[in-house]
C-alpha cells in the first residue's frame, strides 16, 4: 500500500491553527438520527472488509476496512468533538480521498446498511473547510467557481466546439445539428466537459445518435457541465451551485428533462445528491433526470434506432458497471441488455450489477491527478483481475472516469482490452436510414 | 443471600425494567425527533416495501450476500442471535416466574432444550470472542469494551448454567445470575447492544435507500 500523503490546497495550514469551531459546527450539523445511529451501533464485527476492493487489491490490510476508515477519521472526529491537529486532518485526509471511492458497495454488506459513504463524504467536508482536499480537486473548484465547469471553458468555446462538430458530422450523417438553447425541446443534454475540452468527437457522437433517432434535443449554454467535483472535493455550497445552475437551465428552457452524458458521478449527482445539495426540500429534482444508458437502452429496444445485425461485435465483451450508474443509479439491466443488442459473445465480470466493484477511478480519483496514479493502479488490481477472467477483448463502460481508469488499468497490467463508450459502438454499428446519408462525398454542388 | 436475592428479584428487577424498556424507548423517541429535524432523507424516501425486504434478507439465514460470504461467521451468528433470545424468554422457568408474577406465560420449552441452547450460545460467545482475537479486520476494531459487553451478555447464561447444574454455591450463583442479567438489560438502551431495536431503522432506511430509490438491493 502506498503511503503517499493527500495532497493539500496550496495557501493553507500551518500557518493558522485548526479552526476547531468551523469542525464543531460541521460535525453539529450533521449529527442526525442517521449518523448518530451508524456510530454508535457499528459492532466492529468487520463484515464490510470482504466487500471492499481497497482491502482485497492491498492483501486484506485491515487498516483498510471501511468500519476502520470511518472510526478513524468522523468517528474519532465526534469523540474527540473536533479538538484535532494537522497531523489528525492529514491522515484523515489520506484516508478519505486515498482509500475511499464512496462507491456504497460496503453499505450493502454491513448488517446495519451503515452507508459509509455518507460518513467520507462528511469528513470530506470537515477537512475542506480547513483548506485540505487533493490539488486535482481543488483546482477543478476554482473553475467551477469562475466559469460554472470544471476545465474553465467560455461559453464562447463550447458553443463553437458543438459546432464545429456539428459541422463535421454532417460528412456522414445529413443534416446533424447541435441546437443550442432551444426552448421545449424534450430532452437537455448535458455532458462532462471533457468531452467538449480533450474529446469533442463525443459530442459528434451523440449528435449523430440523437439525429438518428429523430430526438428533439438541446446543448445548454450555460449549465452543461453535469459533473459535480465539488461534491467529491467536501464543498457541498459549490456543489450545490453547480446543480442549481443545471436545475435552473432546464426549468428556464422548458424542457421535458435532463439528458445526462456517458458519466457515472454526474447522474448520482443531478438525480440523488445534487437535490439535497441545491437545497430541494423534498429531495427531488425539479425536472426527470434521464441517463443516456436509459435512452439509447429505449431506441433499440423500439426500434428507434437500428442495429446492423452484420456489424455486431464479434469479439468477446464485457461490461463494466460504473458504480454511479449501476448500484447508485440502478440501471444495470438497460446497460447488459444495451450491449447484448450490440455485441455477440458478451461475458459478465463477477460479481457484477448493483455488486459490481468499483473499478477504482471513482470518488473524484480520476481529477485528483497524477500523484494519486500509483495508489489508483494498485487499487485497480481487483477490477483489473475480473476483466481479466472474463477473457474478453473489448470492455464497454458508460462512464469517463471508468473508462479512463480502466484504459491506465490496460496499460498497467497488460489487459489487452479495447475500452470502449455506448456511443462509440452504436455509431458504428447503427443503420443510417437513406434520409440521413449524406448524398455523396467530395462536396458536390446541390442540385435544385 | 436471601436478602439480595429478595431485593434483585423484587424492587431491583423493577428498576430494570423501567430504565431497559423506558431507555430504549428515550433513545427511539430522541432519534425520531432528531430524525425529523435533521434526516429529511429518511422520510422522503420511506417505502415500506424495500424496509420490509432488507430487515427480513439479514433475518434470514444466509439471507444476504455478506453473510453467504462468510458462512461459518453467519451460521454462529445466527444461532447466537437466536439462542439469546429463545432461551431468555422461553425457559421454563422464567414462564414460572412470570406466571406467579403476571398470571401469564410464554411457550416453555424443555429444561434439556434450554441446557444445550445455553452451552450452544456459550460456544458461539467464544467464537466471537477468539474471532475478534485472530481476524486482523476485526481486531483493528476491537476495543475492550468490545470484551467486556460480550462477557457481559455472556455472564447470564454461563451464571443460569452453573445454578440449573447446581455447580458451586446454587444461591451465589442465582444472585450472580439475576444481578447479571439486569446489569444486562439496564446496558441495552445505552450502548451498542441497542441494535436489538435500532437493527430494524438502520436496515429499512438503507433498504429504501438503495431500493426504493435506486433499485438496488441492499443484501
Amino acid at each position: 500500500m502506498s503511503h503517499q500523503a493527500a495532497a493539500v490546497e496550496p495557501g493553507n495550514v500551518e500557518v493558522h491553527p485548526v479552526d476547531v469551531k468551523k469542525i464543531q459546527q460541521i460535525l453539529e450539523a450533521n449529527n442526525g438520527a442517521r449518523i448518530r445511529t451508524w456510530l454508535s451501533i457499528c459492532s466492529r464485527c468487520g463484515l464490510c472488509a470482504e466487500s471492499c476492493f481497497f482491502y482485497l487489491a492491498h492483501n486484506r490490510n485491515p487498516r483498510l476496512s471501511p468500519a476502520y476508515k470511518f472510526k478513524a477519521t468522523l468517528g474519532e472526529l465526534y469523540q474527540r468533538r473536533g479538538h484535532v491537529d494537522w497531523d489528525f486532518l492529514h491522515r484523515c485526509a489520506d484516508i478519505v480521498w486515498g482509500e475511499c471511492t464512496t462507491c456504497k458497495r460496503c453499505s450493502m454488506y454491513c448488517p446495519f446498511g451503515i452507508d459509509v459513504a455518507t460518513l467520507i463524504a462528511t469528513t470530506r467536508t470537515i477537512l475542506y473547510s480547513q483548506g485540505i482536499t487533493p490539488q486535482g480537486l481543488a483546482r477543478a473548484v476554482v473553475n467551477y467557481r469562475k466559469t460554472g465547469n470544471q476545465m474553465g471553458m467560455s461559453t464562447e468555446d463550447f458553443v463553437d466546439t458543438c459546432e464545429w462538430m456539428a459541422e463535421e458530422s454532417q460528412d456522414e450523417i445529413k443534416g446533424v445539428t447541435i441546437p443550442i438553447d432551444k426552448k421545449g425541446a424534450k430532452y437537455m443534454y448535458t455532458v462532462n466537459p471533457r468531452e467538449p475540452m480533450f474529446y469533442p468527437q463525443d459530442l459528434a457522437m451523440a449528435a449523430k445518435i440523437l439525429t438518428v433517432a429523430e430526438e428533439d434535443w438541446t446543448m445548454p449554454s450555460t449549465g452543461w457541465d453535469c459533473t459535480n467535483l465539488p461534491m467529491f472535493a467536501g464543498d457541498r455550497a459549490l456543489a450545490g451551485q453547480v446543480v442549481r445552475t443545471m436545475y435552473e437551465k432546464a426549468v428556464e428552457l422548458g424542457v421535458q428533462a435532463i439528458l445526462i452524458t456517458e458519466c457515472g458521478h454526474a447522474y448520482r449527482s443531478a438525480l440523488f445528491e445534487g437535490p439535497y445539495l441545491a437545497g430541494y426540500p423534498d429531495g427531488k429534482p425539479p425536472v426527470p433526470i434521464v441517463h443516456s444508458v436509459q435512452l439509447f437502452y429505449e431506441y433499440i429496444r423500439d426500434g428507434r434506432l437500428r442495429i446492423d445485425p452484420a456489424k455486431r461485435l464479434k469479439e468477446p465483451v464485457t461490461y463494466q458497471d460504473p458504480c454511479n450508474v449501476s448500484r447508485n443509479g440502478g440501471l444495470w439491466e438497460e446497460g447488459r441488455k444495451l450491449v447484448q443488442f450490440l455485441a455477440e459473445d458478451f461475458r459478465d465480470m463477477h460479481p457484477n450489477r448493483d455488486h459490481n466493484h468499483c473499478c477504482g477511478g471513482g470518488g473524484g480519483y480520476i481529477p485528483m491527478g497524477p500523484e494519486y496514479k500509483a495508489r489508483r493502479m494498485a487499487s485497480g488490481r481487483v477490477k483489473a483481475e475480473q476483466i481479466r477472467a472474463t477473457g474478453a477483448k473489448i470492455v464497454i463502460t458508460p462512464c469517463h472516469n471508468c473508462f479512463d481508469q480502466i484504459s491506465d488499468l490496460n496499460k498497467e497490467y497488460q489487459l489487452g482490452v479495447k475500452v470502449m463508450s455506448l456511443k462509440e459502438i452504436i455509431c458504428e454499428l447503427m443503420v443510417v436510414p437513406e434520409k440521413f446519408q449524406p448524398e455523396d462525398n467530395g462536396g458536390d454542388e446541390e442540385q435544385t | 443471600m436471601q436478602t439480595w436475592y429478595a431485593f434483585l428479584t423484587g424492587p431491583a428487577l423493577w428498576v430494570t425494567f423501567v430504565v431497559f424498556l423506558g431507555g430504549l424507548g428515550v433513545r427511539l423517541a430522541f432519534l425520531y425527533g432528531l430524525s425529523r429535524e435533521r434526516d429529511r432523507v429518511f422520510y422522503n424516501h420511506m417505502d415500506w416495501r424495500w424496509a420490509f425486504k432488507s430487515i427480513v434478507h439479514w433475518l434470514l439465514p444466509w439471507g444476504s450476500a455478506s453473510m453467504r460470504l462468510q458462512p461459518v461467521f453467519s451460521a454462529v451468528f445466527i444461532v447466537f442471535h437466536v439462542g439469546l433470545l429463545a432461551v431468555p424468554l422461553f425457559l421454563s422457568a422464567h414462564n414460572l416466574l412470570w406466571d406467579r408474577a403476571f398470571g401469564v406465560s410464554l411457550w416453555s420449552m424443555s429444561d434439556a432444550w434450554a441446557d444445550g441452547l445455553t452451552m450452544v450460545v456459550l460456544a458461539c460467545g467464544l467464537f466471537l470472542g477468539i474471532r475478534r482475537l485472530v481476524r486482523p479486520e476485526v481486531r483493528i476494531l476491537t476495543t475492550a469494551w468490545d470484551f467486556t459487553l460480550l462477557t457481559l451478555t455472556l455472564a447470564p447464561f454461563v451464571t443460569g448454567f452453573l445454578a440449573y447444574r447446581q455447580w458451586g454455591p446454587y444461591e451465589v450463583m442465582m444472585v450472580l445470575h439475576v444481578l447479571s442479567g439486569e446489569i444486562l438489560l439496564v446496558l441495552i438502551p445505552f450502548t451498542k447492544l441497542g441494535h436489538m431495536v435500532l437493527f430494524f431503522f438502520t436496515r429499512a432506511f438503507i433498504g429504501f435507500e438503495m431500493g426504493a430509490r435506486r433499485g438496488a438491493r441492499a443484501w
